[in-house]
C-alpha cells in the first residue's frame, strides 16, 4: 500500500512539475535497468491479479482458472460492510478536502501577491512532508482528548482525518489548473460587466471544474487505501477495507484477499486514468 | 447591411446639430505601482481629453505607460492621484463592471468554454437584456465583422483574426459608450492587419462609438488616428492631429519617434511677439514661430523634415552647404545624405517627379535650401 502511496506521490509530483525530456535512454545499461525496475515492480502486482483467479484455496498452487473468490469476497457481508464504510469516508473526505482545496486555491492564486504567500503554501502542503505516522499519532491523541469530551465516537473523527490529510492532494492539480488559466479571462468578465460573483460561477468555476475533479478523485484514491491514520484513528467496530484486509492477513492468507485487492487496484486505475484524461483536457 | 443605426444611435461627425462632446476627461492622473522592493510610476501627472465618436491614438515606446492609462479608463485599476470622467461624470473609483466601456484586450481573452455567439453574448446577458434583445443585437454584430458562419464555433478552432473580430465584437455588442483597443492589430501578420485597420475605420464609423487605440507604431497611429497623443516615460508630450503631430512635433522626442527628423542647431538672434529668428548657419538665419520660453542669446534644436529640404548644385546661395555622403535611388524618390560643412549628417528625400532630375554623386558639394514654413523650434 505504501509503494503505491508513494508512486501517487511521484505521479502527482509529475504531474505538477511536467515532463523534462533529455536523454537518458542513451545511457549503457539504460533498457536492461528500467526493463528490470517494471518487472519487480509489477511482477507482485500481476501474481497477485493472476491467484486471485485461482480456484483453490491454496495461493501458491495453481488449480485452475475461477471467479470463486471474487464471488466468497462478494457475498462475505463483512467485507460488505467495511467497503461500504470505505466508501463513505473516501467520498465524504474527498468532496470536503476538495471544497476546502479549491477556496486555498482560489486563496493562494487570484489574490496578488501578498506577504506571507510562500509560508501559506508550505503550510498546505505540509501533511505530504510530515510521516504519516506522526500525523496517525497526533490525531489519535488529540481524538482522544475530543472523544473524553463530547462522548461522540462516531466516523465523524475518520471523515475528519482523512479530509486532512486529502486536501494537499486536491490542492496540487487544483492550483495548477488555476494556475495555466489566463485571469485576463476574469478581467475580460468583469469588463462586460459580469460583478466578482458573477464572473466566479460564469468563468472561474467552468474553466477549473477539470482540476476540481481530478483533485476530488485524487484525493478519492488516496483516502480509500489509507492504513497508517485510519488504523490508528477508527474506534472499534470502525474497519475500512484496508485495515479489514491487514487484519484478514494477519490471521493466514485466502485468495479471497487477492481478489479483493486485484478489485482495489481495478477502482485505483480507473480514477487514476481518470484523472489524467481531465488533468490533459 | 443591416441598419447599423438602429443599435447604435450616436451621432456621426458630420452631424451638425451633435455638437461635439467630451467623452473621456482624464485629469492629472497619477499611478505609481508600489511593491515590497520598488515602486514605478507608470503615469505621472497626465491630461487628457477625448471627444465624442472620435478615433483616438495613444502613441509610445514600449512601457511608456499606455496600457497602463487604457486601464485607468476600463477601471482596472485605479489612479494614485487625478480624475477620471466620462460624459463628465466622475467614475475614477467605479468598478470595471459599471463603466459603460468595453475592452479589446491584445491577448483577446475569449472564454474558451464558450461558443462565438456565447461570448459575443455575454456582456448582454450580465446586463440583463431581454432574450430577444440579446438575438438581435448578437446578430447585427456578427454581420458587422463578419463572422456569421462562424457563430456556433468554439473559439479555439477558429483563426487569430477571427478571433480577433470575436474579441472586437464582443466588446462591441454591448454598444459601450468608449471602445478601448490595446495594441489589438499587433499579433496580426501584415495583410491581416491592414485589412483590419480598414475594418476597424468602418466599424468606427458606423457604430459612432469613440475608439481609444493603443499602439506602438506609428504608421499606424497616423493613418487610422482622428488625433493621437504622443507619450513617454508616463507623460503625455503631444496631443493633435496626425498632420500637427507629424508636420509640427513640439518636443524633439516626438519628432524623432514619428518619421524621420534632421536636428538642426541654432542660436536665436532677436525675436518680436511670436517669431524668433535663428541663425543656423553662417549664412542663413531662420524666421519660425516661437514661444516665450525662446529667448535671444540662447541655442535651440530646430527640426527639419527630410522631404522638406531640397538639393541645389548651386552652393552659395543655399541655406547650408555641405558634400553629399550617401546616395540611395528608390523610385518616387532618392535619399541623399549630407555631410554638412560643421560635419554633422542631413537626410533629404528628393523627390523624383520629371524622371530628369540631377543626380548627385557622392563627393559632390551640394547646396541644401530648407523649407521655412515646415521648420519647428523644439523643446527638449
Ligand atoms: N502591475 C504592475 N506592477 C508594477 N509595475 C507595472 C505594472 N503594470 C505596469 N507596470 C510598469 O508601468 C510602466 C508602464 O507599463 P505599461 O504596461 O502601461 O506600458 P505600455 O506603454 O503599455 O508598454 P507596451 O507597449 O510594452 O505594452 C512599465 O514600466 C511597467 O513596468
Ligand atoms: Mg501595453
Amino acid at each position: 500500500m505504501s509503494v503505491l502511496r508513494n508512486a501517487r506521490k511521484l505521479i502527482v509530483a509529475r504531474a505538477i512539475a511536467g515532463n523534462r525530456h533529455f536523454a537518458v535512454r542513451y545511457l549503457p545499461g539504460f533498457s536492461t535497468i528500467a526493463v528490470l525496475c517494471f518487472v519487480l515492480l509489477y511482477a507482485p502486482i500481476v501474481a497477485l491479479v493472476i491467484y486471485s483467479f485461482n480456484s483453490g484455496t491454496n495461493i501458491a498452487l495453481w488449480e485452475g482458472f475461477s471467479l470463486h473468490w471474487y464471488t466468497v469476497a462478494w457475498e462475505n457481508e463483512l467485507v460488505q460492510e467495511v467497503t461500504f464504510r470505505s466508501l463513505i469516508v473516501a467520498s465524504m473526505a474527498a468532496v470536503t478536502s476538495t471544497m476546502l482545496a479549491t477556496m486555498a486555491a482560489l486563496g493562494t492564486t487570484r489574490t496578488g501577491d501578498y506577504r506571507g504567500r510562500m509560508l501559506i503554501y508550505a503550510t498546505i502542503n505540509q501533511p505530504l512532508m510530515v510521516p504519516e505516522i506522526v500525523t496517525g499519532v497526533a490525531l489519535l491523541i488529540f481524538f482522544a482528548i475530543v472523544k473524553a469530551f463530547t462522548g461522540y465516537h462516531g466516523l465523524a473523527y475518520l471523515i475528519a482525518a482523512h479530509t486532512a490529510f486529502c486536501i494537499p492532494f486536491a490542492y496540487l492539480p487544483i492550483r495548477a489548473r488555476l494556475e495555466g488559466m489566463d485571469s485576463s479571462l476574469e478581467t475580460a468578465a468583469q469588463d462586460l460587466y459580469a460583478t466578482p460573483v458573477k464572473t466566479f460561477w460564469r468563468i472561474t468555476l467552468p474553466l477549473m471544474w477539470p482540476g476540481i475533479l481530478a483533485g476530488f478523485m485524487l484525493a478519492f484514491v488516496i483516502s480509500l487505501d489509507d492504513v497508517v491514520i485510519t488504523e490508528l484513528v477508527k474506534s472499534a467496530g470502525q474497519d475500512t477495507l484496508p485495515t479489514y484486509m491487514l487484519g484478514q492477513l494477519r490471521r493466514g492468507i485466502t485468495p479471497e484477499v487477492n481478489a479483493i485487492s486485484s478489485a482495489l487496484l481495478g477502482i485505483s486505475i480507473l480514477l487514476v486514468s481518470l484523472f489524467f484524461v481531465l488533468r490533459n483536457r | 447591411m443591416l441598419s447599423v443605426s438602429n443599435v447604435y444611435q450616436s451621432c456621426k461627425l458630420s452631424d451638425p446639430v451633435c455638437s461635439r462632446q467630451i467623452a473621456v476627461e482624464i485629469q492629472c492622473a497619477t499611478k505609481v505601482f508600489e511593491s515590497r522592493t520598488s515602486s514605478v510610476t507608470a503615469l505621472d501627472n497626465v491630461s487628457l481629453e477625448i471627444q465624442q465618436n472620435e478615433f483616438f491614438t495613444l502613441l509610445g515606446p514600449s512601457g511608456c505607460g499606455k496600457t497602463t492609462l487604457l486601464r485607468l479608463i476600463a477601471g482596472f485599476e485605479h489612479p494614485s492621484d487625478g480624475q477620471i470622467r466620462l460624459y463628465g461624470e466622475d467614475i475614477t473609483f467605479w468598478p470595471p463592471y459599471q463603466r459603460p466601456v468595453n475592452t479589446v484586450f491584445q491577448n483577446y481573452a475569449l472564454f474558451p468554454h464558450m461558443t462565438v455567439r456565447q461570448n459575443i453574448s455575454f456582456g448582454l446577458e450580465m446586463l440583463k437584456r431581454s432574450k430577444a434583445e440579446i438575438s438581435k443585437t448578437v446578430a447585427e454584430v456578427l454581420n458587422l465583422v463578419r463572422m456569421e458562419e462562424l457563430a456556433e464555433r468554439r473559439v479555439s478552432d477558429i483563426s487569430g483574426g477571427q478571433q480577433q473580430r470575436v474579441a472586437l465584437a464582443r466588446a462591441l455588442a454591448p454598444q459601450p459608450k468608449v471602445l478601448l483597443l490595446d495594441e489589438s492589430l499587433s499579433a496580426l501578420d501584415y495583410k491581416l492587419r491592414q485589412d483590419m485597420q480598414i475594418e476597424l475605420k468602418r466599424l468606427q464609423h458606423e457604430t459612432g462609438i469613440t475608439f481609444v487605440f493603443v499602439t506602438h507604431d506609428q504608421e499606424e497611429a497616423l493613418t487610422m488616428s482622428d488625433r493621437m497623443a504622443v507619450m513617454n516615460v508616463g507623460k503625455i508630450l503631444q496631443v493633435g492631429t496626425p498632420g500637427e503631430i507629424y508636420n509640427f512635433p513640439k518636443q524633439r522626442f516626438v519628432a524623432e519617434f514619428i518619421g524621420d527628423s534632421n536636428f538642426l542647431e541654432g542660436y536665436v538672434v532677436a525675436r518680436s511677439s511670436s517669431r524668433a529668428k535663428v541663425e543656423l548657419s553662417p549664412t542663413y538665419c531662420a524666421d519660425l514661430p516661437a514661444d516665450d520660453a525662446v529667448q535671444p542669446g540662447t541655442r535651440v534644436s530646430v527640426a527639419v523634415r527630410p522631404e522638406q529640404a531640397t538639393l541645389t548644385s548651386a552652393t552659395t546661395a543655399a541655406a547650408l552647404q555641405g558634400r553629399v555622403s550617401n546616395m540611395v535611388y528608390f523610385g518616387t524618390h532618392t535619399h541623399y545624405v549630407i555631410k554638412l560643412e560643421n560635419g554633422d549628417l542631413f537626410t533629404v528625400h528628393q523627390q523624383n517627379l520629371s524622371g530628369h532630375e540631377i543626380e548627385y554623386e557622392p563627393g559632390h558639394a551640394v547646396g541644401v535650401t530648407l523649407n521655412q514654413s515646415t521648420m519647428q523650434i523644439l523643446k527638449d
